[in-house]
């Protein structure tokens, strides 16, 4: 009894450091929800992936919790692609200052569209892009927010299964089972 | 504490492995089934359209995991890089107990009796090496009878004209068609093809103690919750198992075939689920690992007599990698052509498999199985942007009201596609890797181009109002199709088994799987490997009973 609490209260002083390190790392000041991203680079995701599944009718990247989804795999099964993260949402902001002269998030849709575009043709200003071509980047949170937005709930994005219902697909998807009494030798 | 000594080892619990192991144990052989991954049931089934053997975003469902098992790809540049099992250049099939028949869409195609026959019928093709093989289909024919019934599968051929003759017909029928298949025959038969019911391993009506298909919209790829689809899991290899003969070890991985001094094959040296190096001793060694790691296996067992590998005297093990070179086309309509009814696919024209005029060859053209929500979102036609507003409007308006036709061409097999081992990278286990290298003949090209004219010909008879083309690139071939690595052949100088699945020169040393064949068919390839599996066991247990082993 007595040793887990021990190893409880260890924990917890670790998971302490852990939000002070989140801490620092925020521009802002403020302490992130994210499990990895920071505050501004998960606003700058979100702006990204909102212009590539904008919010009309239905709902787009960002009610769907998008940023949620990448910020969870980059947690777990896309560790690796930290580092592209870290230094390409930093890249996006350089793209935009040089370009428009402001952070991307402070961009009206139409700008930010037009730093996408660079971005997507390789043109995309910023001394990111010399180790990460900001193609390679782009292409990659196009097909981590297709995943997030068209994907499975249970992966943290596609929220109340927003892009299903868009899509016209019932959900709950497995039919049937309950007709299936698999007790029985057929 | 050393093994016990048994008659065979079999590695590999997929397909072929599955089906020897059944066949050698109901014959009173003591047989050990070495298989690397796990043994899911339909229990561990989930529906993760992200995570599973056909998407695999999030990771292989049914392995190998990400971490464990690299390859090296050479990219046609001539650079080495590794890949991870969940990358495409990986070639993956899969890792578990049923090996790729655990999730796959489970068509269930016999061979016609050209594509056993392709030189004779083609002529030779400069660049590749294109050959008969050393069987025909009469040889194989009872042993496909034999897949169908024992494994089960639904369908009716009857309407295919171009078939192979079948004594028997399909022990269940087909299911019943869906949207997609009720708007593609009528246009079929207006345009003069002769459109049947895709044969497929998978229940219609209960059969073999398991229920029938539910018909969801996840299947190939996934686990079958219900178990309606039928594997070597849920079928031979219980049956192996209640024999009291066989034995199956899984997270079992093999590293080495041993042998001795006079050319025989001894044994296998392994690593056990804990991590341990096993030494499993037997009369007969089996491989059945599927042709990329089948090959590898081979060439990581160089003895005395075979230097460069077991069987690779004339530098023929790994080589000819082929699989299938997937084209076709999509279509657009203006009514809703999606009913989610699963699997999706289930109508089939077979009239371009062979007699395209200046074209060695063909495939077979079928709907295809549902497209899930992400898969869809790569399937635009050229004009349509892959992000933003315009992106989004084309999958709200086209997802429900779009379908697909495709097939898998036939491919022209390439000395120089090949599997080696990488000198440098090594495995988890400390095994050095499978190194691919190698592209797609060129003629394959031109058939799979030529195929994607068929389907969009299909697609706007059946009132597609937009259609456009689903080409292939050039890359290598092998993935869940996967072949050819270890060629069947009568001479050992251009070949690497005789036409019993025997190592040319080795007596006790079989390959049984897809490594055999010497050409891949214009259909997909698992029925063949099942068919081959029988037959293979069905003359290895005469030879054993005649004490030749
Ligand atoms: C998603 C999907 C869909 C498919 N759909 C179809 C279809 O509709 N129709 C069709 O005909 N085919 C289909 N296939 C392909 C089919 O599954 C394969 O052709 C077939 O399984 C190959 O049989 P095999 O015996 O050669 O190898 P496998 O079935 O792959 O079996 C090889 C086994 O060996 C094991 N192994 C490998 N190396 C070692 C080692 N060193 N030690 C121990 N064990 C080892 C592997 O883990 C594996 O289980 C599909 C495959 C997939 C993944
Ligand atoms: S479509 Fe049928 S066979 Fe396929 S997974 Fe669903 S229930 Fe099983």
């Amino acid at each position: 009894m007595r040793s887990r609490n021990l190893r409880r209260r260890k924990f917890l002083t670790l998971g302490a450091t852990a939000a002070v390190a989140g801490h620092t790392i925020s521009c802002s000041g403020s302490k992130s929800r994210w499990r990895f991203l920071t505050l501004d680079e998960a606003a700058t995701l979100d702006a990204m992936c909102e212009q590539i599944i904008p919010g009309d009718q239905d709902p787009g990247a960002h009610r769907a919790g998008v940023v949620n989804f990448i910020d969870l795999q980059l947690t777990g099964f896309c560790k690796a692609l930290r580092p592209s993260y870290r230094r390409g949402l930093a890249g996006v902001d350089q793209a935009s200052r040089g370009m428009f002269g402001s952070r991307f998030v402070e961009l009206a849709g139409a700008k930010q569209a037009a730093v996408l575009e660079a971005m997507e043709t390789g043109q995309a200003p910023g001394e990111a892009w010399k180790d990460l071509p900001s193609k390679v980047f782009f292409s990659l949170v196009v097909s981590q927010t297709m995943q997030g937005f068209y994907g499975d709930p249970r992966h943290g994005g596609n929220r109340e299964a927003v892009s299903w219902r868009m899509l016209r697909i019932p959900n709950p998807p497995v039919r049937g089972r309950l007709h299936y009494d698999l007790t029985q030798k057929g | 504490m050393a093994l016990k000594h048994v008659n065979a080892i079999i590695v590999g619990a997929g397909a072929g492995g599955g089906i020897v192991a059944k066949e050698l144990a109901e014959a009173g052989l003591r047989v050990v089934l070495l298989e690397r991954g796990k043994w899911y049931t339909p229990f561990d089934c989930r529906k993760d359209d992200l995570r599973n053997q056909r998407t695999t975003v999030l990771g292989n469902a049914f392995g190998p995991d990400d971490e464990r098992s690299p390859r090296v790809l050479v990219d046609a540049q001539g650079h080495p890089s590794v890949v991870r099992a969940s990358q495409g250049g990986y070639q993956n099939n899969a890792a578990c107990v049923g090996g790729g028949t655990f999730s796959y869409g489970a068509m269930a195609w016999r061979f016609m009796e050209k594509d056993f026959r392709m030189r004779s019928t083609y002529g030779p093709v400069p660049g590749s090496t294109l050959e008969d093989w050393p069987i025909r289909y009469q040889d194989l024919e009872p042993y496909y009878e034999k897949a169908e019934w024992e494994i089960g599968v639904s369908g009716d051929d009857s309407g295919n004209p171009f078939k192979a003759p079948r004594r028997k017909p399909l022990p269940m029928p087909p299911l019943p068609p869906n949207r997609e298949y009720q708007i593609l025959l009528p246009a079929a038969q207006r345009l003069g093809l002769h459109p049947f019911d895709i044969p497929m391993l998978r229940n219609s009506v209960p059969y073999n103690g398991r229920p029938a298909c539910m018909r969801c919209r996840w299947c190939v790829g996934f686990a079958c919750e219900v178990d309606a689809k039928c594997g070597t899991h849920n079928t031979v290899i219980p049956k192996a198992l209640a024999t009291g003969n066989c034995e199956l070890r899984t997270e079992a991985v093999a590293k080495e075939i041993l042998s001795d001094e006079h050319g025989r094959v001894t044994g296998v040296a392994y690593f056990n689920a804990e991590g341990r190096l096993e030494q499993q001793t037997a009369d007969l060694v089996i491989v059945s690992c599927a042709a990329i790691e089948s090959a590898r296996l081979l060439l990581n067992s160089p003895s005395r007599l075979f230097p460069h590998g077991l069987g690779n005297r004339y530098d023929w093990v790994g080589r000819n990698l082929q699989g299938h070179t997937y084209s076709g086309a999509y279509g657009l309509f203006d009514f809703d052509v999606y009913d989610d009814v699963g699997p999706g696919a289930g109508i089939a024209v077979s009239d371009y498999n062979h007699g395209n005029p200046g074209l060695a060859g063909g495939g077979v053209l079928c709907n295809e199985f549902i497209r899930l929500p992400y898969q869809f979102v790569t399937a635009i036609p050229p004009s349509v942007p892959r992000w933003g507003k315009a992106h989004k409007d084309f999958m709200r308006k086209w997802y429900r009201r779009s379908m697909a036709v495709q097939g898998p061409t036939q491919e022209m097999p390439v000395f120089d596609s090949r599997v080696q081992v990488d000198p440098a990278v090594r495995d988890y286990w400390g095994i050095p890797v499978a190194r691919l290298s190698g592209d797609k003949h060129p003629h394959t090209m031109e058939i799979a181009n030529a195929m994607t004219g068929k389907a969009e010909q299909w697609l706007r008879e059946a009132g597609a109002i937009q259609t456009w083309k689903k080409l292939p690139g050039r890359g290598l071939s092998g993935g869940q199709h996967q072949a050819g690595t270890c060629r069947m052949g009568d001479d050992p100088k251009t070949s690497v088994v005789d036409k019993l699945c025997r190592v040319h020169d080795v007596e006790n040393l079989y390959v049984i799987d897809g490594s055999v064949h010497v050409t891949n068919g214009g259909f997909n390839p698992v029925l063949t490997i099942m068919a081959i599996a029988y037959y293979a066991s069905a003359n290895l247990v005469k030879t054993w009973r005649r004490g030749r082993v």
